[in-house]
């Protein structure tokens, strides 16, 4: 097993795929955002309880490889409790840690997508999950799309 | 006595290098296929020698290139059996070839109350073309169904949905996905009797066995060269000369005109009415070597050849644990598509690529089929002529490896 792949798949990334967080419909949500990843087909639904600026609840839905699933999973985790601005605050760093491979200074689990940057193919994917949940806090209805969105 | 086959591997350059450290396989072969050094200098020896715009040219390149495009046509046409030359149209590809028909033949012959039979295999790109033509014309889509995972075609629905509103009959040879080698022949004369006209997409059957336009008995028929061994931006319609000389142009340009005036203009006969503006001639002469290649190898040995790969890849990796294969166990082309219960084709993708091994992980541009199978993706092994039977055992040694790595823990 080459050290890139065991960077790309830690055990972090491995156990989300395997046991994903928050995973399921939300019935309570009022808002929701749907992602996709056109040239792999991923898919992934996002939904928000808000309670005036704060994401009180937050689920996802969806289908793909592991980076994208764990990813969404993940991101659940972080953005729980969060208000808007610091939801999109861990999104900066978080896409920091997927393109440039930096870990942050300050202890996370987001910095587990730190191997991703060696395959930039799979960038898209550990993004996927953060464009639909952005959207949806944006309110908007579009699909979020990794062909349209910068990674 | 020796054959072109000995020494297969040592006529393609890109075979020879390593990837992530492990010696390349290359399995994506019905995505794009490799050149063998022949093509690749036929190419730079054209463009070293004789490159000139072709037709209309009076001086010695113009002709010597005129010649090596026109040659190519006749090489293409002997290549598929077609009656004479002008029924080959050199397009960019399959794609474009069966937006052609869609545009030209479809724009002036489709209705509203018609019906246009597709299958559940076809490609996007056997598809969409359709879709667009059926919004613009009022003509209804029909789908002929696939039985399952065995991926054949349900033959038994042909009777209710072959009626005498189908005015044009859409299919593949070979699925890019399924591996399925369809009744192409039956089905063009099935299609006969009710009057429809037939359009076979060839793209993973012409590099692959022995193909005859007259056998096949369909009105057009299209594919790709880069599939079968030659370059990328070239590739074939094929038309009966019949229906070609009645239909309209699809794209307006130089060299397709008979007389221009300001306000109208008279057409070129096929092939020419439907290349406008310069044609790919260099690419096109490069193909015509391309089917040199493929006859002087044999097609009849090389559908022996990838189907041998294949049936042996679909045993050894029908041993795996947890893996569903999908298409048909028996005969079929060149190429496995499987999915693995507890790991993405695209993680598949990925780790292979780890051990030098290129597969295709995805939709392979068939959407509906997925969703129909209950499926998202699968990963894909596709054969050619250089592939060996080693190459399944590293294949098959590597997902052995990604199952214990997603498995474990």
């Amino acid at each position: 097993m080459s050290s890139d792949l065991t960077e790309l798949y830690q055990q972090v990334i491995l156990d989300h795929n395997r046991r994903p967080r928050n995973k399921g419909r939300l019935p309570t949500a009022n808002r929701v955002a749907h992602g996709d990843n056109p040239t792999c087909g991923d898919q992934c639904h996002v939904y928000l309880r808000m309670e005036g600026d704060r994401i009180a609840d937050i689920s996802f839905e969806g289908s793909g490889c592991a980076i994208s699933q764990a990813s969404a999973s993940l991101m659940t985790t972080q953005v729980k409790g969060k208000t808007a601005a610091e939801a999109e605050e861990l999104y900066r760093q978080f896409h920091e840690i997927v393109t440039s491979g930096k870990e942050p200074e300050e202890i996370s689990d987001l910095a587990a997508f730190s191997g991703v940057h060696a395959f930039p193919a799979r960038i898209k994917c550990a993004t996927l999950g953060w464009h639909a949940a952005l959207n949806a806090l944006k309110g908007e209805a579009a699909p979020a799309t990794t062909e349209t969105h910068s990674d | 006595m020796s054959s072109p086959w000995d020494r297969i591997r040592e006529d393609f350059p890109v075979l020879h290098q390593t990837v992530n450290g492990k010696p390349l396989v290359y399995l994506d072969n019905a995505a794009t296929a490799q050149k063998p050094k022949t093509v690749i200098d036929a190419l730079s020896r054209f463009y070293e020698t004789d490159n000139a715009n072709v037709h209309r040219g009076l001086h010695a390149l113009s002709m010597r290139s005129t010649d090596a495009y026109e040659g190519a046509r006749s090489r293409i046409a002997r290549f598929i059996h077609a009656a004479e030359p002008e029924e080959i149209i050199f397009t960019r590809g399959t794609t474009d070839s069966i937006n052609l028909v869609a545009s030209s033949w479809g724009g002036a012959n489709l209705k509203p109350g018609d019906a246009i039979l597709l299958t559940e295999m076809e490609h996007h790109s056997n598809l969409v073309p359709w879709q667009l033509v059926a919004q613009k014309t009022g003509a209804k889509l029909r789908y002929l169904p696939v039985t399952g995972d065995d991926g054949l075609l349900d033959l038994s629905q042909l009777d209710h949905l072959l009626t005498t509103e189908v005015k044009l009959f859409a299919f593949t040879h070979i699925s890019n996905t399924l591996a399925t080698i369809n009744p192409v022949a039956e089905l063009c004369a099935r299609a006969k009797k009710v009057g429809a006209v037939t359009v076979v997409d060839a793209a993973q059957s012409v590099g692959h066995m022995p193909l005859d336009v007259s056998e096949i008995g369909c009105d057009f028929l299209s594919f790709s060269g880069h599939k079968m061994a030659g370059p990328t931006g070239i590739g074939v319609l094929y038309g009966r000369k019949a229906l070609l000389d009645a239909m309209p142009p699809w794209q307006g340009g130089g060299g397709m005109i008979a007389n221009v005036d300001l306000f109208s203009s008279t057409y070129k006969p096929s092939p020419e009415r439907f290349e406008a503006g310069t044609p790919n001639f260099a690419d096109a002469y490069a193909l015509g070597v391309a089917c040199d290649y493929l006859d002087n190898l044999g097609r009849p040995e090389i559908q022996r050849h990838d189907g041998e790969l294949a049936r042996r890849a679909y045993a050894r990796l029908a041993e795996l644990p947890g893996i569903r294969l999908i298409g048909p166990p028996g005969e079929r082309g060149g190429l496995v598509s499987f999915a693995l219960r507890d790991v993405h084709a695209h993680d598949v993708v990925t780790f292979a690529d780890q051990d030098g091994i290129a597969l295709r992980g995805g939709h392979h541009c068939n959407q509906p089929l997925m969703k129909k199978l209950g499926l998202t993706s699968t990963a894909r092994a596709s054969f050619y002529v250089y592939n060996t039977p080693e190459e399944i055992d590293v294949l098959v040694a590597s997902l052995r490896r990604i199952l214990k790595f997603f498995g474990g823990a």
